[in-house]
């Protein structure tokens, strides 16, 4: 690994601060992400700030939510007895990525600012224009099973990998951050950014912004929800595709309220709000489910290698949502 | 980069050491406590061969910056056998037949007495999920789960 130089943050006021003093500054999690990809040579910091010092709790909101500190451990929420009742399809997003080991080091904050598994992306041999804009993309024609299908350009066809964020964005949860201009907060489904012509731009974050905790608003029927992710084998891979739902309905079966977002489609966890219009409202009966699911993929575009996720994403939104249909004692 | 010096307990024992940013913890504790049962294989986080336990929790070591190390509590496979007598898992790996080169057991091993600590008594399917960020080549995988099982047996009759 390349030498840099090291702080650690007592708070976020001193992390911001450190980040001023190098043109290329990153703020460190648990590192399982960028420790990896410094290693790899792809990032090449002059500094790195160690965040992890500043406060990791778990609290509740008045209101019934609940704020996460960025530095919060993803073993410590996934094991959190309030996410597992109120929330568990964060619980089970979180349990479903990466091996216990990763767990145990990543943080929250890190898991949002992760970056794309794309191949091409981590092979500094080939084009990338995530990594050099203008360079080309070597993904779009070469092995893609794991590219988006979802919101993609002709530049940049990456994923995000998060499980975790993908159970976020069906939460509606809300990003808080910190940087030099003082503090703000964000939609985390508007963290994140399509490629477009520019994919080396990933975030809305401006620079030196750090995120310093994530807020889960009250959702009371949460507590039907869930996460399934499908992938090549059955632990430790990230998604083909994956779903993140809440589905609350009525006593004569029809859909009061749902939740639902897709993960291993797009450059950005994929709230499915074309889907989630469908259903409400509607009868919570299998030929629904697959109507809102035709809706949601109604623009998708595949390549050689992955447009069967087209279909699959399909299948699995359907899937789950009769999954938590039949929970809720509305046969479909 | 500046070197500096950190200070922290290493299988029971206070120690200190200086290192420098960019070096990992796997390189701290081969380089300067000659301790080689964490290894690194594939640098990725992928293989689970560098496992340490820091504050007791199982972590991959060649992502672990040494720096971050200072303060803390570290267990290597090397603190199991404290006194000569090795650790239930460790003679459960024995018995079993858990492993061939065993270059991948000590992570194997770290691993799964940190699933035994969450579940006394695992399931083949929660084995196979708990260990999933540990590979082993020679593919010794129905073995290690019979080590497991036997280790959960050994614990219990020790309990009693």
């Amino acid at each position: 690994m390349r030498p840099f130089l090291y702080e650690k943050a007592a708070d976020a006021a001193e992390a911001v601060h450190f980040f001023a003093q190098r043109a290329q500054a990153k703020y460190l999690g648990g590192g399982t992400n960028l420790v990896d990809l410094m290693r790899e040579n792809i990032e090449r910091p002059e500094i790195v700030i160690d965040v992890t010092g500043l406060s990791r709790e778990i609290r509740d909101v008045d209101d019934g939510g609940l704020v996460i500190d960025a530095g919060t451990k993803n073993t410590t929420v996934a094991s959190h007895r309030t996410v597992r009742e109120r929330y568990p399809v964060l619980a089970q997003a979180i349990l479903a990525g990466a091996s216990a080991q990763i767990r145990n080091m990543a943080t929250v904050g890190g898991n949002l600012m992760q970056r794309t598994r794309c191949y091409y992306f981590y092979d500094d041999a080939a084009r990338c224009n995530k990594r050099e804009r203008g360079k080309g993309c070597d993904a779009i024609e070469g092995f893609n099973r794991i590219h988006a299908i979802l919101g993609a350009s002709s530049h940049c066809v990456a994923t995000h990998p998060s499980d975790m964020c993908v159970a976020l964005a069906a939460l509606d949860a809300i990003v808080y951050l910190e940087g030099p201009q003082g503090a703000r907060h964000l939609r985390l489904v508007d963290l994140h950014r399509l490629p477009g012509d520019t994919p080396d731009i990933e975030t809305e974050l401006r620079a030196g912004e750090l995120i310093t905790a994530v807020e889960i608003p009250a959702l009371p029927f949460a507590i039907r929800s869930t996460y399934r992710k499908v992938r090549d084998r059955s632990s430790y891979a990230f998604a083909l595709v994956s779903v993140a739902a809440a589905l609350d309905v009525d006593d004569k079966g029809n859909v009061r309220d749902v939740r639902l977002a897709l993960g291993g489609v797009a450059h950005k966890p994929w709230r499915a709000t074309a889907a989630e219009q469908a259903l409400r409202g509607a009868p919570a009966s299998e030929e629904n489910f697959r109507r809102a699911a035709e809706a949601e993929l109604k623009d998708a575009v595949g390549l050689a290698g992955n447009a069967f996720k087209i279909e699959l994403a399909k299948r699995v939104i359907v899937n789950t949502l009769q999954k938590l249909a039949m929970e809720s004692g509305a046969g479909s | 980069m500046t070197a500096r010096t950190i200070h922290f307990t290493l299988n029971g024992a206070p120690v200190t050491a200086d290192i420098k940013p960019h070096h990992n913890l796997v390189e701290l504790l081969q380089t300067h406590f000659g301790l080689t049962g964490a290894r690194e294989s594939c640098g990725q986080g992928l293989c689970g061969c560098c496992t340490v336990l820091v504050d007791g929790r199982a972590v991959s070591g060649c992502l672990f910056l040494a720096v971050r190390i200072d303060g803390t509590e570290v267990v290597t496979i090397e603190g199991l056998d404290a006194g000569g007598k090795l650790n239930p898992m460790q003679e459960a790996f024995v018995e079993t037949g858990a492993f061939q080169c065993g270059y991948c057991t000590p992570g194997f091993i770290l691993m799964a007495n940190q699933l035994l600590d969450a579940h006394p008594d695992p399931d083949d399917d929660q084995i196979r999920h708990y260990l999933s960020g540990n590979l082993c080549r020679c593919a010794a995988y129905p073995q290690i789960i019979d080590a497991v099982k036997l280790a959960a047996k050994k614990r219990k009759t020790i309990a009693a």
